[in-house]
């Protein structure tokens, strides 16, 4: 599997075009939907036309920028200026976006060549993306089994060995879900670390865009282009951005890692196989010379139930504006405009979207607010609270970041709280708005699955330190081919 | 079985989306098994603990007051379903 | 001490007042974008991703807006929030891009203050925060009532909005419409909206209720909505306390309802809708940080205010030794108070300055459709004036004409006065002649005068002035006539 800083040394030096790397991914994309569907659609005029853009750059001796020529794939849940943008929504699957999200931007700056937009669970609500209107995307490993969510398809489409960087978002896993799923990196940076412009909302004080890519150091150097501070987004936070690419450790003396007494306990419950491979890449951790120490974090068990008033609480608010009066699909039957907005809205969203837009204005009505959303964004106070205590003792937190490998399509999808029970794991550190990431971490039953680390806010350099260590020296990802990818379909 | 409290008809109401009685009756049932866990947050005792109003320390966020470009009238009513010359068109309001 | 209970057709009632103001904010651009704040410009040409609700779009607040609400509650006398946020408010209308508005919902900019009427009263102010307007619908045919479909303009969406809101201390629809003088005054003179009623920069809604005299208990009330200037507002007012006032002597019950008001037929009407009252579910926006004002800004701004219309209106009464009703006219908004102190500047008349600015001047203004921006008129050509007539270079009668076209045309009054022939004689020596002339061809009317009939005099005052083709000073030739003919 080629890494963007390769591709991107090996068109620097002239090795290979960007135009003839740009045409390689789509040809693979195209090659592998049948099996992947990681695709809602691919952009080729616009990464052929960019790519040509930076190999005219390159022949003038120009600087083409940090990731000049790499093919990337970007969520569909991501505005992306004259093309369809659509959340994995029918009620937004004709909506072409005048503008592009501010990370879009400072990809394409940076010299990276946008191929396709991803699919995804509608509106970034679910962990398999089988939520999403137009078809599930599956797992290169096993493409009968789910390749997570919501990012499923920058998942899927980075695992298989298409494009080494994806664009995902994680509200309360949905990043680092569908990367240790795929066999990839993951990484959710700090609550407003990177820009929320054009990142289509779900819950606004937990979405967060990150990278999805092939190793850490592509996730690092990704990382450093879209990450800082945006004006027109008033959650980023304006402080300087390190060069997280030189952070990189290749052992973790000196480092404390936190175990979660709370999470080991849960872990023990759901999977043994993974409970035991999970203890491995402790001892692996400890092999290269960190420290583990015992955290605690006791609040994290209400993370599931306050996530699940919060986020609720607040799509219900960012998904009012989908009525079909200026934008998007439109049901009329000729009623007055009420009828409308209450039809459009019921042809236009699955089903996990309206449960989630009907318990969230639940958790905000009259006489509700203090005992649901009151309540949990105090709940969340104390789950924040519990991360605080625990970095006094530690550097990073290791953990799970799934409670089982991929799971089969359909395996969860009779019972919603089933599913939300995959965001177990991920869920506290969204609430917290702490730094986490998933790093490949071995096989269980011959399905890939990833290593939680987490970080105080803004230390995402601790944490891509300890991830690139880890994956140096256990090489999980490299020692195995999916089963469908890229450069092997024929 | 249907232990939730949510009056599902009112709220469907208030969130405008038409939901089918199957719809209703079938979400009724889920959120049920969503709110065992629910239940359990009343078990905190919350009432000295401020709410997390936003997870970054930020305040004061403001912008001076100068024009940005805006969208060509053609671009703005681009994406719209419906139209009548430069104007938005819906169906009328009954009150 | 009598326990006989007043019948209800008996009871004597008094209003109780309310009134919820919405100004638009005149900053350069809109609240929560960068596009233009501006009226009158044709339909949705200025929108942007942001203000049409565009998915992945995120709001900055405008800080001139802030500045200006800020500045108007220290102007008012309000507490200004240390701490303050703003609150999604949650419901769907096609003229709402996001189906929710941000504003404040229990932590808005300012609390408190007062507005001070000339009678003195005060009202007092319950809090004034910021928010967003709304896009405007269009109703096919004109009225919302029967248009097949509804056209929709969004470029006030996102247009900074001031929400003044008052305590129920209004006590009579005159009152409310003083009220609504002094705060359009006030907002005028700080420069923070145009407060133009008809452009909607300026809107007003009622709470009103009534109860019986001395009850501190308030009675059930009715919003009223939809008055366009000040007069429909005093109107409307009139009308729904009388409304009231009938039910309850029927022995019927008020409804707690929004009733709107129909300029046309000059009434209220229920638009009680089928559905319950709103649930506007309000939570803090998670897209905005809360503000935190700091003393030092407070200071810096209270510092930067103009002289307002309450201690202009005394300064004005002290000095130039005018009334207070006569004072508070011309304080109304700054334009007309710094004309007029101008005026006084360029003549030292400040009597007769006043005079002008508040009879023949607004009197010439709106016969000529015109404002005070919009003449051509200067403070010096005024002045001119007022000295041509004190000296009797033109008559006082003819002066009220040459005042118009110095409204209309901005002349100089000489240059008028030659044009038009208007200058008055008031040279002793002309009129002396006039008058000898006309003794001598009148020898009948001056023996009628000597002989006691003191109507004679007039007859012959008449024809001087008509020898002299009107241009004679007529004190001067009463004067001369008198002492004339002894």
């Amino acid at each position: 599997m080629k890494t963007g800083h390769e591709i991107r040394e090996a068109i620097a030096l002239k090795q290979r075009s960007a135009l003839e790397v740009a045409q390689a991914a789509l040809r693979d994309a195209q090659a592998l939907e049948p099996q992947l569907s990681a695709y809602v659609r691919l952009t080729p005029e616009r990464a052929l036309a960019r790519a040509q853009k930076i190999d005219d750059a390159i022949a003038a001796g120009k600087d083409p920028g940090p990731l000049a020529g790499i093919p990337v794939a970007v969520k569909d849940i991501f505005c992306v200026a004259a093309e369809i943008t659509t959340a994995g929504s029918r009620i937004l699957e004709n909506f072409r976006s005048p503008y592009s999200a501010t990370v879009v931007q400072k990809l394409e700056d940076a010299g990276a060549v946008i191929i396709g937009k991803t699919n995804m669970d509608e509106f970034a609500m679910g962990s398999s993306c089988e939520n999403s209107a137009f078809f599930p995307t599956r797992n290169p490993w096993d493409t009968t089994r789910v390749p997570g969510g919501s990012s499923g398809g920058s998942a899927s489409t980075v695992g298989a060995g298409t494009v080494p960087i994806a664009l995902g978002t994680d509200t309360g896993g949905s990043i680092r879900e569908p990367a240790a799923f795929c066999n990839v990196v993951g990484v959710k940076p700090t609550y407003g670390r990177v820009s929320r412009y054009g990142l289509i909302a779900f819950a606004s004080s937990l979405d967060q865009a990150g990278p999805m890519t092939a190793d850490v150091r592509d996730a690092a150097q990704t990382l450093e282009v879209i990450a800082g501070h945006d004006p027109l987004d008033s959650t980023s936070v304006d402080t300087a951005v390190p060069k997280y690419s030189t952070f990189l450790r290749s052992d973790l003396a000196g480092i404390r890692v936190g175990i979660v007494a709370e999470f080991e306990e849960q872990i023990g419950k759901s999977d043994q196989a993974l409970a035991a491979l999970y203890k491995a890449a402790y001892a692996d951790l400890e092999r290269l010379g960190a420290q583990l120490i015992d955290v605690r974090l006791p609040h994290a068990r209400y993370g599931l139930a306050t996530y699940y008033l919060i986020a609720p609480a607040e799509c219900s608010s960012n998904l009012a504006r989908y009525d079909g009066a200026r934008y998007g699909c439109r049901v009329e039957d000729g009623g007055d405009v009420f009828a409308m907005f209450e039809r459009t809205r019921a042809a236009g969203f699955g089903d996990e979207v309206k449960r989630r837009v009907i318990l969230g204005t639940y958790a905000l009505s009259a006489g509700y607010y203090d005992a649901y959303y009151g309540r949990a964004q105090k709940i969340r106070t104390l789950i924040k609270r519990d991360f605080d205590e625990a970095f006094a003792t530690c550097d990073v937190i290791a953990c799970p970041a799934v409670s089982c490998p991929p799971f089969e399509l359909g395996a969860k999808t009779a019972d919603p709280v089933a599913m939300y029970l995959m965001d177990y794991f991920t869920i506290p550190m969204s609430l917290a708005g702490v730094p986490a990431l998933s790093v490949p971490a071995g096989y269980v039953r011959d399905l890939p699955v990833g290593l939680q680390i987490v970080a105080p806010a803004f230390e995402e350099a601790a944490m891509l330190g300890v991830a690139h260590a880890y994956e140096q020296a256990t090489q999980h990802a490299s020692k195995r081919t999916p089963l469908v990818a890229a450069g092997r379909a024929s | 079985m249907a232990d939730t409290p949510i009056d599902i008809d009112h709220v469907a109401k208030l969130a405008r989306i038409d939901l089918t009685k199957e719809e209703a009756a079938r979400f009724s049932a889920q959120f049920s098994r969503l709110f065992e866990f629910i239940k359990e947050l009343q078990q905190l005792d919350v009432s000295e603990i401020p709410a997390t109003a936003q997870v970054i320390p930020l305040h004061n966020v403001l912008r001076d007051d100068e024009l940005r470009p805006c969208l060509s009238r053609e671009e703005a009513l681009e994406n719209a379903p419906d139209r009548d010359g430069p104007f938005f068109k819906t169906p009328r309001i009954l009150e | 001490m009598s326990t006989r209970v007043t019948a209800p057709e008996e009871m004597r009632y008094e209003p109780v007042i309310g009134l919820e103001v919405h100004a638009e904010l005149s900053t350069k651009s809109k609240m929560f974008c960068g596009c233009r704040n501006e009226f009158g410009a044709e339909p949705n040409t200025l929108v942007c991703p942001i203000c049409l609700g565009m998915p992945g779009t995120l709001p900055v607040i405008n800080a001139r807006a802030v500045e200006y609400l800020c500045k108007t509650g220290i102007a008012l006398g309000c507490s200004i929030a240390s701490h303050s946020k703003f609150d999604r408010k949650n419901y769907f209308y096609p003229d709402m891009p996001k189906n929710y508005q941000i504003s404040q919902y229990d932590m808005p900019l300012t609390t408190g203050g007062i507005v001070t009427l000339p009678s003195g009263k005060v009202i007092r102010l319950n809090r004034i925060h910021l928010e967003e307007d709304t896009g405007k619908n269009v109703h096919a045919g004109g009225r919302m009532a029967g248009a097949e479909y509804t056209l929709i303009d969004y470029n006030r969406a996102g247009v900074p909005l001031m929400e003044i809101v008052t305590e129920p201390d209004i006590a009579s629809p005159e009152e409310a419409e003083a009220y609504l003088v002094q705060l359009k005054a006030v907002l005028s003179y700080l420069g923070v909206s145009d407060v133009k009623m008809h452009e909607g920069s300026l809107r007003c809604d009622a709470n009103v209720s009534i109860r019986p005299v001395g009850s501190t208990v308030l009675g059930t009330k009715a919003e009223v909505k939809n008055m366009n200037s000040f007069r429909s507002v005093v109107s409307a007012l009139r009308y729904e306390i009388e409304r009231q006032e009938a039910a309850l002597r029927k022995g019927e019950r008020i409804v707690q309802e929004t009733r709107n008001w129909d300029e046309g037929r000059k009434l209220t009407y229920s638009t009680r809708s089928k559905e319950q009252a709103h649930d506007y579910r309000y939570f803090p926006d998670p897209d905005l940080v809360p503000i935190a004002l700091e003393q030092v800004t407070i200071d810096r701004w209270r510092g930067e205010l103009p002289e307002l219309p309450l201690a202009k209106r005394e300064r004005f009464a002290a000095r130039y030794g005018l009334g207070e009703y006569d004072a508070a006219i011309l304080t109304e908004d700054s334009r007309t108070a710094e004309f007029f102190e101008a005026v006084v500047a360029a003549s030292d008349e400040p009597k007769a300055a006043a005079n002008w600015m508040l009879n023949d001047v607004p009197r010439a203004l709106e016969k000529h459709s015109l404002t005070l921006a919009t003449s051509p008129m200067k403070p010096a050509q005024l002045a001119a004036l007022t000295h041509l007539v004190k000296t009797g270079g033109v008559s006082g009668k003819a002066a009220k004409e040459v005042c118009e076209v110095i409204v209309v045309e901005g002349k100089d009054p000489q240059a008028i006065i030659a044009e038009r022939g208007l200058s008055q004689v008031s040279d002793e020596r002309a009129i002396a002649q006039f008058v000898d002339d006309v003794v001598a061809a009148n020898a009948d009317s001056v023996a009628s005068y000597k002989s006691g009939k003191t109507k004679a005099l007039e007859f012959l005052v008449g024809q001087v002035m008509k020898a002299s083709r009107g241009k004679a000073n007529i004190e001067l030739v009463r004067s001369t006539l008198q002492k004339r003919l002894g």
